[in-house]
């Protein structure tokens, strides 16, 4: 590309607000979409859809009628404006031509198209290799990748919806038991009216072969997306796991109220990264996705580790804590987070590490890069019970700064009820500034080398956690982002 | 190599050079010496392209490889491309980042602009490591981050080694001797003088005449007030030293 016309659109994504959002587009589908508003009718319907047992119904309307006894949080260091919780669809399924296609040969061109143009091909032929994907389109799931491949290992890889029907032993036994329906306000309404997410079950002594993942595709105007991920890990198994989200380009906030759950017997590991980019909204804050979402792990056997790596590049407010719940004893706990805000973006995110067991440790590194107007805080909990004899936390929490109108807050609590623990926390703040990109450029580096340098050192702590791939995508994505604002 | 015609520059509105006219030739040494507040660094970052400095008059030709092109309104990392090389008055911190990813970078960079074959990490690294020797810098340079707790002498140094590692047409040392023991000073200049070729330039901007015992100039300019208003041998520096420059200023 010449140099004039990289400039031309340089200005034209700083007139777009930062890096243009690539997945903006809206896919024109048919769409199985019940009326707005939420009820126990609206529950009855979204359980009826997905042909769910009773068992499952009942779990449902008891989260619904304690949701209902609930009030919206008001203790997060951000304002947003009221959410009408009768304005929402919660429940929206692209229409196919076969109802439920009983393979990825027989789903609807308009969606696989709409995955290829995501960049996760889905047929046989083109589909990414040593990467399973379950893709989620709106409220269902549209088709799970390289099943027959896994089942060889005895692993399950599903959507939630298949689980609950053809494994509801494993989902009756651990569905809540992380994250019970009374948990939080969001993870309540999210228990009531889950739609669509992924079900792994990795068998003891197996280690995955494949990476899981799930690509998660709001399309539906109005619609909130509630999914639900259950991973279990039995003894001595391995997992690793990824998720991807964006969403079209639209001026009305969407909400997206996601439980993750993750539990980890003796001596197994889950790796859970997560790549968010929904739409944050345009330059001037007007749209984009609200994504309050409930994640947590439990090391629940010993010598059990769980990390979660995250790269949060999107929506118009972040707002969640990967936690991990350190049962095991020696339990290992990680968190790895990317947060970056352009634009009027708003995050407020980080982890809670509780430690029940004995020497459990956990690590904390969070890298929060804010720029434009937007606000980014770490919050984060360490927690050590009077069990936890021998317990460490490690926590980093870094903060780099583009511009002189955003900021940057940390909020570390700390809770420590055993005099045997160690903790130690690091705190920084920094600014990416015109002189360091002129130092970089005046070397020969163009504009976005000198952003992808800044940036990937400030971030090399987390992206090294990354798979590979999406540890290169998770640089593009973030220098796209930035491209509008620094220089 | 370098025609400076008629050149002025200011930032945020301010005019700091008013009028500067210089010809650096190639295989020759300038130096630029004067008072504080003068210009001298304005004039070097302008030559390279600082972002912040607008250039409101005249002209800055670079002929490189019988290819004359006008800099002015060019980006900076073109320019580096082109072989403008500027060192640091004071070299910037990049966390995170080893020296070695940073320097590759910006050496295939320039490869990659001037159609040649880019290097790889391994070739690359022993590359490093010679220039690396004769700047008598330690082994575990090359792996720490650019710039990040580097004493002043380090940062200097460093400036150097990017320089012998690119290797510029033209290269502008911005008070690369202030803050520097006699030591590193002969090392600085060491490095300097190993790179004066037929083909390439050198401009000088300093404080004080002791660099150029050490680097001879071919021509000593004297900054007052963004102009140049008196050019002369190397003699020049000499006459500064033990004279001031109230002298040339009146």
């Amino acid at each position: 590309m010449s140099d004039v016309v990289k400039q031309k659109e340089l200005e034209d994504n700083k007139l777009a607000g930062g890096g243009e959002y690539r997945y903006g587009f809206h896919t024109d589908i048919a769409e199985d979409k019940p009326p707005k508003g939420l009820s126990e009718d609206t529950v009855r319907l979204i359980s009826a859809k997905k042909k769910e047992p009773e068992w499952m119904l009942e779990w449902r309307l008891k989260a619904y009628r304690h949701w209902l006894k609930m009030q919206e949080p008001t203790w997060p260091n951000f304002e947003y404006g009221p959410i009408d919780y009768q304005d929402i669809f919660y429940y929206s399924a692209p229409k196919q031509k076969k109802e439920s296609p009983e393979s990825l040969e027989e789903v609807d061109e308009e969606l696989l198209k709409t995955f290829d143009r995501l960049g996760i091909p889905l047929s046989e032929q083109k589909r990414l290799t040593g990467v399973a994907v379950d893709a989620v389109f709106d409220s269902i799931s549209v088709g799970t990748t390289h099943q027959s491949e896994l089942a060889k290992h005895g692993i399950i890889f599903c959507s939630m919806s298949e689980a609950v029907i053809n494994h509801s032993d494993l989902v009756k036994k651990y569905l809540g038991s992380v994250v019970p329906y009374s948990d939080n306000f969001y993870a309540t309404l999210n228990s009531a009216v889950f739609s669509d997410g992924s079900f792994c079950y990795i068998p003891k002594g197996v280690h995955c072969p494949l990476e899981l993942s799930t690509y998660f595709r709001i399309n539906s105007e109005n619609t909130g997306q509630f999914e639900r991920t259950l991973i279990i890990a039995e003894d001595s198994s391995y997992v690793s796991y990824l998720e991807g989200c964006t969403a079209p380009t639209r001026d009305t906030n969407q909400l997206h109220a996601a439980v993750v759950e993750l539990v980890a017997l003796d001596n197994a590991e889950i790796k859970y990264s997560t790549v968010q980019n929904w739409y944050s909204g345009d330059k001037v804050g007007k749209g984009g996705i609200y994504n309050f979402v409930t994640k947590r792990g439990k090391c629940a056997g010993v010598n059990s580790k769980i990390s979660w790596t995250q790269v949060e590049a999107g929506s118009a407010i972040t707002w969640k804590y990967p936690s991990v719940i350190l049962q095991g004893d020696n339990s290992v706990g990680k968190f790895y987070s990317v947060a970056l805000t352009n634009n009027h973006m708003i995050a407020d995110t980080g982890t809670k590490m509780i430690h029940i067991g004995k020497n459990t440790k956990s690590t904390i590194v969070s890298k929060g890069i804010s720029s434009d107007f937007a606000h980014n805080s770490y919050r984060g909990l360490v927690k050590i019970m009077p069990t936890a004899d021998g317990a460490r936390n490690f926590s980093q929490c870094d903060s780099m700064l583009v511009g002189n109108n955003c900021s940057a807050n940390t909020f570390p609590y700390i809770e420590v009820k055993n005099n045997s623990a160690v903790l130690e926390h690091e705190a920084s703040t920094s600014k990416i500034n015109a002189e360091q990109m002129f130092y970089l450029r005046s070397r020969g580096l163009d504009l976005e080398e000198s952003i992808s340098l800044i940036i990937n050192g400030f971030c090399k702590d987390v992206f090294k956690e990354l798979p590979l791939e999406f540890s290169v995508e998770a640089v593009k994505l973030l220098e796209m982002k930035l491209e509008g604002s620094v220089g | 190599m370098l025609e400076i015609k008629n050149l002025h520059a200011g930032i945020e509105g301010k005019e700091i050079l008013k009028g500067i006219n210089l010809n650096v030739g190639a295989g020759q040494v300038h130096a630029i010496m004067g008072p504080n507040g003068s210009g001298k660094s304005t004039l070097s970052k302008v030559i390279a392209g600082h972002p912040q400095y607008e250039v409101t008059a005249g002209s800055i030709d670079y002929e490189v490889n019988f290819k004359k092109i006008n800099l002015v309104g060019m980006e900076p990392d073109l320019r580096a491309r082109e072989g403008v090389f500027l060192a640091f008055q004071y070299p910037v911190e990049i966390p995170g980042v080893p020296s070695s990813v940073f320097l590759r970078a910006a050496f295939n960079a320039i490869c990659r602009h001037q159609g040649a074959e880019e290097m790889d990490p391994i070739d690359f690294d022993k590359y490093v490591r010679t220039k690396m020797k004769t700047l008598s810098m330690n082994e575990d340079f090359i792996d720490r981050p650019v710039n990040v707790d580097f004493s002043g002498g380090e940062k200097k140094r460093n400036e150097i080694l990017q320089m012998a590692v690119l290797n510029p047409r033209l290269a502008i040392l911005d008070e690369t001797d202030s803050g520097l023991d006699i030591d590193s000073m002969k090392i600085v200049a060491e490095g300097v003088n190993k790179l004066r070729r037929k083909d390439n330039a050198v401009i000088l901007i300093t404080h004080y005449q002791r660099l150029l015992n050490y680097i001879q100039p071919d021509f000593v300019h004297i900054l007052h007030d963004g102009r140049i208003v008196k050019s002369e041998g190397k003699e020049l520096a000499l006459e500064v030293e033990s004279r001031g420059y109230d002298w040339l200023i009146k």
